[in-house]
């Protein structure tokens, strides 16, 4: 049985697969903790890293100053304390919802963040192709997010980010608006998208399921103010298949990190 | 992937594989986004009924109303027919009231493109920073609030008895409308897409054009469609004082039939100011569907 460990300490039924050559982090906390100016304690001193490769889950209670996590890491707000390590250049947000913009088409969309950079319109048009097509949305370059379904907005806000080729992906429970099939769809996606790509991401969720699927390691957050109270490296090889969720095994560390979130709430 | 055994198509595009496989996906699966456009009977009958009625109202209060409701002389509201005989098919009263119209569309139309410029320049001042807001906005406010009539001596010195003062008077009933939505569209940005922006450090310029500009429109085109109507009406409160300068709008026309108790023209005279009215609103809420038409997502269904 996985131990209710602090921080970084792996848990005994993770098979680790840091071998000798551990990549540097793309990402690191260093007792980052957050009071916002109307006194909320949103996040008390954290500290985790996220390598190359490493897909990394936050679950908690709602309102446990996950996203919080997130709007420190991309630089959006600063830390109250502690600092965190990254290249600003190189990270990609994904949001909650698509925020696409209304008055803009699917390709002109995807190009958004590539135009902001200052890329020319060649190259950004052909980046953004590249990206439209790795999601899945070829055809749809000239719709308008009005004519698009919750799902294939979530796939243009995906090609958006990835346009810009960021080595740290920092995801803000983008699918919660999404019904459940649409999610375990989108899931695979990021799963084989993450397999290509081997960045560092850091995905906040409050789906188990979803974060189990998806993760390398899995850190459980307690009631505000957010704390990191168990971490839960996830044993599974990629290339993950959708089966995976029925397996004893998946169930299993499930329920670890669900009986460990039930004491986070407490 | 087992996924692609999916036979519902929707599922199947949601299925899309992420390496890039093509998906088998065509545009039946886009969400259908009918505007309320459908052109039937139902579009055009109940407007021609409530008309009818509203002859037929007019009509009866001509005949009966006047007299048995009122206790006055039916003469002092003319029948629609009397009113198009006399005013529309007479040449001589139908060009008074032509030129009129002229001088009203002239007075209204440029005091509202000035209300535009003012207006949007003000409101993009004011959505810079709160402090801008806080000390424009009680200006604009008791603006909107000083009657025309209190103020006309001041409006004669500087700008004199003619156009240019039907002009000021159109700018200061037009203004407010542009300015608020202006600024609600400008400030009301959906947060995330500003955050969107703040990742990339995005310049002050660069988030108003790429961003609240565009995301502003829906809200710009309420505040001129609004002002618009406005402008027809601040053009014709304007001549009731600044009546100089051989250019009788509309309502100057109708106040000299009024003075000689030619009613039937005075109506007419109503007539074409409604007219005009109606008219403009209908040309912004066109400009305004052309242009943000094709992404907005009107809230308003027609059915």
């Amino acid at each position: 049985m996985a131990e209710r460990t602090q921080g970084h300490t792996v848990a005994p039924t993770m098979v680790t697969q840091m071998t000798d050559s551990v990549p540097a982090p793309a990402l690191s906390f260093n007792g980052v903790s957050m009071v916002y100016p109307d006194g909320t304690h949103a996040l008390s001193a954290t500290s985790f890293d996220v390598r190359p490769g490493e897909f990394v889950t936050v679950v908690g209670p709602s309102g446990c100053g996950k996203s919080t996590l997130l709007k420190i890491a991309s630089g959006l707000h600063a830390p109250s304390t502690g600092s965190v390590d990254v290249d600003l250049k190189k990270v990609g947000y994904v949001f909650q919802d698509a925020t696409l913009l209304q008055w803009r088409t699917v390709q002109r969309n995807v190009e958004l963040l590539a135009e902001l950079e200052g890329v020319g319109k060649a190259e950004r048009a052909k980046r953004a192709s590249e990206a439209i097509n790795l999601v899945g949305l070829a055809g749809f370059e000239s719709k308008y997010p009005k004519q698009l379904s919750g799902g294939m907005k979530m796939r243009a806000s995906l090609a958006r980010t990835l346009v810009l080729d960021p080595k740290v992906f920092l995801f803000d429970e983008p699918f919660g608006a999404v019904d459940e099939i649409t999610r375990e769809r989108l899931n695979d996606e990021v799963i084989q998208l993450f397999e290509r790509e081997r960045f560092a991401a850091l995905f906040i969720t409050h789906s188990i399921s979803e974060a189990v699927f998806l993760s390398t390691r899995v850190l459980v957050m307690s009631a505000r103010p957010g704390s990191i109270v168990a971490s839960y490296d996830i044993p599974f090889d990629y290339p993950r298949r959708p089966e995976l969720r029925f397996e004893p095994e998946f169930a299993r560390i499930s329920g670890e990190i669900s009986a460990s979130l039930r004491g986070a709430h407490a | 992937m087992s996924l692609t055994e999916d036979s519902n198509a929707q599922m199947a595009a949601d299925a899309a594989l992420i390496h890039g496989v093509a998906p088998t996906i065509d545009d039946s699966l886009v969400p259908p986004v009918k505007e309320g456009t459908r052109i039937s009977l139902s579009t055009y009958l109940g407007p021609f009924v409530v008309f009818l009625l509203f002859l037929a109202f007019w009509e009866w209060m001509h005949r009966v109303g006047m007299e048995l409701l009122l206790d006055k002389r039916p003469s002092l509201l003319p029948s629609p027919v009397t009113v198009i005989d006399q005013a529309f098919l007479d040449p001589i009263v139908r060009r008074q009231l032509l030129e009129g119209l002229w001088w009203t569309t002239y007075a209204a139309f440029i005091g509202l493109a000035i209300s535009i410029v003012i207006g949007m320049t003000l409101a993009v001042l004011m959505a810079q920073a709160v402090w801008a807001e806080r000390s424009i906005y009680p200006y604009l406010v008791a603006l909107q609030a000083t009657p025309v009539l209190a103020i006309v001596p001041i409006i004669y010195s500087v700008f004199g008895g003619g156009m240019s003062s039907r002009i000021y008077v159109v700018v200061m009933i037009s203004i407010f409308p542009i300015v608020t939505n202006t600024l609600f569209g400008l400030t009301s940005v959906d947060a995330s897409q500003h955050d969107l922006f703040t990742l990339r450090k995005a310049s002050r310029f660069t988030r108003l054009f790429k961003l609240q500009f565009p995301s502003a429109m829906p809200a710009i085109f309420t505040g001129f469609r609004i002002s618009a109507g406005l402008a027809v009406i601040g053009a014709i409160v304007g001549e009731q004082f600044f009546r100089q300068g051989q250019k009788p709008g509309i309502g100057i026309v109708m106040e000299q039939f009024r003075q000689k108790l030619r009613y039937p023209q005075m109506y007419g005279g109503l007539l074409v100011a409604s007219a005009l009215g109606i008219v403009v609103f209908f040309v912004f809420s066109w400009i305004g569907k052309l242009v943000v038409g094709h992404w907005h997502e009107a809230t308003r269904r027609n059915s």
